[in-house]
């Protein structure tokens, strides 16, 4: 075998097509949300007179709604709202989640069992009613559904959070870090924390599916952005009236939720799969 | 040996896949056991020992094949069997003794089914399995065997688990036992009575028996010949005798010569004197109680437990699993608040020190703990390890703090090149000495040493105790060493405590207890020590290198 022949195998190998596709989905997405504008030369916003609920063609590829805007550019301007919201609503959850189980897994006693017993209460309720209890709570709103999709999720968090904590405290390496002087919160926070993180992060992955699919429908429930906003899940709404005659209006902002959420979910796996 | 052997190994290589295509483990490997006869692979982890072993019974993982060579059972070659043919043979013909009980039996089924299930698999009548268990489990020496039958695997302690493992390998009789590191996971004086066990019945029925093992004492006592392996290739075979006494390649000399079991320990020189300021007893701990749980669950780990370390001097604490040993280290490092007693560390009280004291505190006392893959944080590399107690402590600047943990590195024999690396990028005995320097980057006064070898190669187990005897010499320490392991404790300690159940049952000078052991416990530990048999054929080889 000659040298060059071995970086190029061990490459190969770790190629996996379907995880190389998720995060093609996923960054063609996040570029729709951040040059919405170099995707296509329509508006999302604005329709064309005389252009009505055509079906896609060469000018419309994916078709246009009852005010005449072009469905493609729709759903590329709809993800900066829908990924916005989903990384808002995992930054929350994410925050919040891990914050508590390191609190609770750490500290444990009194501490652990009132924030445990709090996050198994919350876990009880359904994450979709939870959510819109919350959004009554804070009013409706683009950002509004977002932190109520994740204040929904830290439960989920802190349970994975607390879980991890306890089992790397067991660790020698961390008692031996107490055992050369190591103070409670530098132990906690140069071994515990890092070392508990890994699986953390791919439930923040998973998370960030399910949170474009719970933001989709808190806007197709009319709690998150008011229309014309085209988030992907107001989109679907809107098209609903039409389905029976206009299917691409429902059919394809759809398309585009679960091809991202799946992909989340993909990229996921490959995290929980790396972690030790 | 009369007629075709048992097993005879022709050849026979191996390799396995990694990412850089197939990599060859096995080299080659020719050797032969015939009826009765008791044949040792001994070599350090990764020679191609135990994957040998693998392949002659057909369990070679999914990524491993054999290259060419041919493994002859009774003359008849099965290295291209497939699996389903080689079921009719496994467990009939050859069968298994594997290394740890605690993982090996089913723990949902009871003992008895899962030793009726291999002479069901193997169509015994029927009728005639609950009789046949019961035999058997006698047979192999555990108590009430009908009792038995009925129990689960975590209601018995890992030697009878072990025993119930090699009733299920006796169980039909085979013509071959592989026995892979069958006790290595038990404690010594177990790991005698097991080995006895395996030995009467291979006595009996005329059994031949493979045994891998990285203990070249065990191997001495119980093999007929040895087989020496190293980098998947046979250094050398032959008689256990004849290896022993005149070993022919550079590698089993250096076998022979780290192995504590045949090292003649020199005498120790006396301890320096006291340092100015410092008091003459480096440790004392008088009447230690320790219990564990609340009311009538309540266990005494540890019952009036003394002892005293003089400056500068090794003292060493034995003893079985559960006789307390580690609880007493854990309560001498105050990781255990004790429930009575006193501890006087330099002359202070550990037992009366809280919080911030009880920090600053431990720079006197450091621990290195049994397992360096798991004493280590994985996330953090070997300069991070080695400086995180300077910055407990106070040295703040990351530029001194490497400085010192290079300097440390050094002291320890760590090339500097492995600073930057992760744990995981070392070998054990790396590892180890990693965690060796942590513990003194403080320059702590006292060491305490929780089966630190324990966990090493016999190679590296040398390097590591000849490492610490270097530092107690330079660094004026003090050691607790702390071992169920008497042969390396020979080596290293001035002074001992043998425990059991929790109380001192004799402590004296090492070499006065070794000799003239008082109490039936010391004895028993003593002559559990491999290679205790053999070991006046060995020259010695340790004073003859050095």
């Amino acid at each position: 075998m000659s040298a060059s022949a071995v970086p190029l195998r061990r490459f190969r190998l770790a190629v996996q097509p379907a995880l190389v596709l998720a995060w093609a989905v996923i960054l063609i997405a996040l570029l729709w949300a951040i040059f919405p504008g170099a995707f296509t030369d329509y508006s999302g916003t604005v329709g064309a007179a005389g252009q009505q609920l055509r079906a896609p063609n060469a000018l419309h590829w994916l078709g246009t709604d009852q005010i005449g805007r072009d469905g493609f550019a729709r759903i590329i301007y709809g993800a900066r709202h829908s990924l916005t919201g989903a990384f808002l609503a995992v930054g929350v959850g994410l925050l919040a989640g891990v914050w508590l189980g390191l609190l609770a897994g750490s500290v444990g006693g009194w501490v652990d069992d009132a924030i445990m017993r709090f996050m198994d209460v919350m876990l009880s309720i359904p994450s979709l009613l939870l959510s819109l209890s919350i959004i009554i709570l804070l009013g409706f709103g683009e950002l509004d559904a977002a932190v109520a999709v994740g204040v929904a999720s830290v439960a989920r968090f802190a349970r994975l959070m607390r879980s991890e904590v306890v089992r790397v405290r067991r660790a020698e390496y961390v008692e031996a870090a107490f055992g050369s002087g190591g103070t409670f919160g530098a132990v906690l926070w140069r071994h515990v924390l890092p070392n508990s993180l890994t699986a953390v992060v791919s439930l923040a992955a998973l998370q960030f599916g399910t949170a474009i699919l719970a933001i989709a429908t808190l806007g197709f429930l009319g709690y998150g952005a008011p229309p014309p906003t085209p988030e992907w899940g107001l989109l679907i709404a809107e098209g609903r009236d039409y389905v029976a005659t206009a299917w691409w209006l429902t059919a394809f902002p759809g398309l585009a939720v679960v091809l991202v959420v799946l992909a989340a979910n993909r990229i996921s796996h490959a995290f929980g799969q790396v972690a030790p | 040996m009369t007629g075709i052997p048992v097993l005879e190994l022709d050849r026979l290589a191996i390799s396995y896949r990694s990412a850089d295509g197939w990599a060859r483990v096995v080299h080659d490997v020719s050797f032969s056991i015939g009826a009765g006869e008791v044949v040792a692979l001994v070599g350090e982890s990764g020679s191609g020992k135990t994957t040998t072993a693998q392949a002659v019974i057909g369990l070679l993982p999914a990524n491993g094949r054999r290259d060419h060579g041919a493994i002859r059972l009774n003359g008849v070659d099965i290295a291209g069997w497939p699996q389903s043919r080689l079921d009719g043979i496994r467990g009939a013909q050859i069968s298994l003794i594997p290394q740890d009980p605690g993982t090996s039996l089913n723990p949902v089924r009871t003992i008895g089914s899962q030793v009726a299930e291999i002479m069901t698999l193997h169509g015994v009548n029927r009728r005639e399995i609950p009789d046949r268990v019961v035999a058997l489990l006698r047979k192999v020496g555990l108590t009430n065997p009908g009792l038995r039958v009925r129990q689960y695997p975590h209601e018995l302690s890992g030697g009878m688990r072990q025993r119930v493992l090699i009733a299920i390998a006796i169980a039909l009789e085979p013509a071959l036992i592989i026995a892979d590191e069958p006790t290595s996971a038990l404690d010594v004086t177990v790991q005698a009575r097991i080995l006895d066990l395996i030995d009467e019945l291979r006595a009996e029925r005329e059994t031949a028996v493979l045994f891998v093992t990285h203990d070249l004492g065990v191997a001495a006592d119980r093999a007929n010949r040895l087989v020496i392996f190293q980098g998947g290739r046979i250094q050398e075979q032959g008689d256990t005798a004849t290896v022993l006494r005149a070993p022919q390649s550079p590698y089993a000399r250096r076998l022979l010569a780290d192995a504590p079991a045949f090292v003649t320990p020199s005498p120790r020189p006396p301890a320096p004197p006291t340092p100015p300021g410092r008091a003459r007893h480096a440790i004392v701990v008088d009447g230690l109680v320790q219990d564990f749980g609340k009311g009538n669950a309540q266990v005494r780990a540890v019952d009036g437990v003394s002892f005293t370390v003089d400056c500068g001097t090794t003292h060493a604490i034995v003893g079985e699993s559960g006789s307390g040993k580690t609880t007493t280290v854990r309560s001498v490092v105050g990781f255990n608040r004790p429930t009575g007693g006193c501890i006087l560390i330099d002359g202070t009280d550990l037992t009366q020190l809280r919080g911030e004291a009880l920090r600053q505190f431990r720079r006197k006392i450091q621990l290195v703990y049994q397992n360096p893959y798991a004493s280590l944080d994985p996330r953090q590399s070997v300069a991070e390890i080695i400086g995180e107690p300077l910055r407990n402590f106070g040295v703040s600047s990351a530029a001194d703090r490497l400085r010192k943990a290079t300097d440390m590195a050094h002291r320890v024999g760590l090339d500097r090149t492995l600073l930057a690396r992760k744990p995981q990028a070392l070998s054990g005995g790396q590892r180890q000495r990693v965690a060796i320097a942590r513990a003194l980057v403080l320059e702590p006064q006292i060491l305490v040493l929780d089966e630190a070898v324990s966990a090493l190669d016999v190679t590296v187990q040398a390097q590591i105790l000849s490492l610490l005897d270097d530092l107690q010499r330079d660094l004026g320490l003090t050691y607790l060493f702390i071992s169920h392991d008497l042969a390396v404790v020979r080596r290293i300690a001035d002074t001992i405590s043998v425990l059991q159940q929790g109380r001192v049952v004799e402590s004296g000078p090492v070499e006065t207890v070794f000799q003239t052991p008082a109490n039936a416990a010391t004895q028993e530990l003593l002559d559990a020590i491999p290679g205790h048999r053999r070991a006046k054929v060995v020259p010695d080889f340790a004073t003859l290198h050095s």
